[in-house]
């Protein structure tokens, strides 16, 4: 559906805590912008990437991830217009078909960041139709905490892409800024896992 | 010129010895072989993308997860990574990427005659492969200031190597 229909949305950092709250071994990266800060307020955890530029790359960072790291559940949460800016990205990972990669697209139908214009998904982009189209079969539209909490236990267990589109309301909860040093994040995402 | 070597096994070769893991790619008939040899490896993650700028993002996820990645593009694909090399700047992710220059088309002159001006522009370091017989030792010494040195770093294929074979069809 689109976000623009009237249909019931989720408050956001009460759908990031949904998410991330029981993480478990979870393996985080978040779009630039409003999902950072959301991720951030529920912990900023050394497992978090985020993403504080690079526009649209967000589902890419996590296919190259949860190819490097089969072992681990891979989520990314991003927002409708990193999606947006990068849907390709969508049919390289339908292709790639990763079984342990998740996508939550937080979709708000706007652009918060900038002041809340229309994004494409507001009136005509159905992000869930896309997904589907891409290949990604597990494609859901969630617009409560029930669903939300059924899908994070399956992100947690899954044996095939994941894909959510959440329903959020388009609010601008106050910002919780993690650190904006890449070299750090990337170092201490590695360390934290890992990672030699 | 060496006609004796053949370049993209070479690039292969140093590509396995370094222990790329991930490959990303928009198909290229000059990489055509090499995509090949990739698919063909099983310890290599071959990902066709449907636009560069998806491989800069892969890359720096695969290095998150502890594998490295290279990348192989034509040189208008350099254009459409200009902004997502910011994730490689800023992150300081290591990242090999494998240009070339275009053809007759005047269309792919534009972005082909300012492909290492826009990877400088990025601080991608970029080192260029004329002749075949360099192209072994040139993508190591790339991979190794990539990987081990931590930076973004291009190997340019130039049209005077590619011109050196016929490569439209194996």
């Amino acid at each position: 559906m689109t976000a623009g229909s009237n249909q019931p949305r989720l408050d956001r950092r009460a759908a990031i805590r949904v998410l991330l709250a029981e993480r478990g071994e979870t393996l985080v990266v978040t779009g630039l912008g409003s999902t950072t800060y959301d991720a951030a307020s529920v912990a900023d955890d050394e497992r978090n990437f985020y993403l504080w530029g690079a526009m649209g790359g967000a589902a890419m960072v996590g296919l190259g991830l949860a190819i490097a790291r089969a072992d681990r559940p891979v989520l990314v949460v991003t927002g409708d217009g990193d999606t947006l800016m990068g849907l390709g990205a969508l049919a390289t990972i339908g292709v790639q078909a990763p079984p342990n990669l998740a996508i939550a697209v937080f979709d708000n139908g706007r652009y918060a960041e900038t002041g809340m214009q229309p994004s494409h998904t507001d009136s005509a982009v159905d992000l869930v139709g896309v997904a589907r189209s891409c290949g990604i079969a597990a494609a859901l539209d969630i617009t409560d905490e029930t669903a939300l909490a059924d899908f994070a236990r399956r992100a947690q267990a899954m044996t095939g892409t994941l894909f959510a589109r959440v329903a959020i309301l388009a609010d601008e909860p106050p910002r919780v800024l993690p650190s904006r040093d890449g070299v750090y994040l990337k170092n201490r995402f590695r360390r934290a896992t890992g990672v030699k | 010129m060496s006609q004796s070597v053949d370049w993209r096994d070479a690039i292969f070769a140093a590509l396995t010895a370094a222990d790329i893991r991930q490959v990303g790619y928009v198909p290229d008939a000059g990489h055509a072989r090499l995509i090949e040899r990739c698919h063909a490896d099983s310890k290599i993650r071959a990902v066709s993308l449907t636009t560069e700028e998806e491989g800069i993002a892969l890359a720096a996820g695969a290095w998150l997860g502890g594998q490295r990645c290279a990348l192989l593009m034509q040189s208008s694909g350099v254009g459409n990574c200009i902004n997502m090399l910011s994730l490689a700047k800023a992150c300081r992710f290591p990242l090999t990427m494998r240009g070339e220059w275009a053809e007759f088309n005047p269309w792919q002159v534009a972005m082909g005659s300012k492909t290492q001006a826009a990877l400088e522009l990025m601080d991608v370091l970029v080192y260029r492969v004329d002749d075949a017989a360099d192209a072994a030792d040139t993508v190591a010494a790339a991979l190794d200031i990539a990987f081990n040195g931590g930076l973004a770093t291009a190997v340019l294929l130039s049209q005077r190597l590619i011109g050196a074979k016929k490569w439209v069809k194996e």
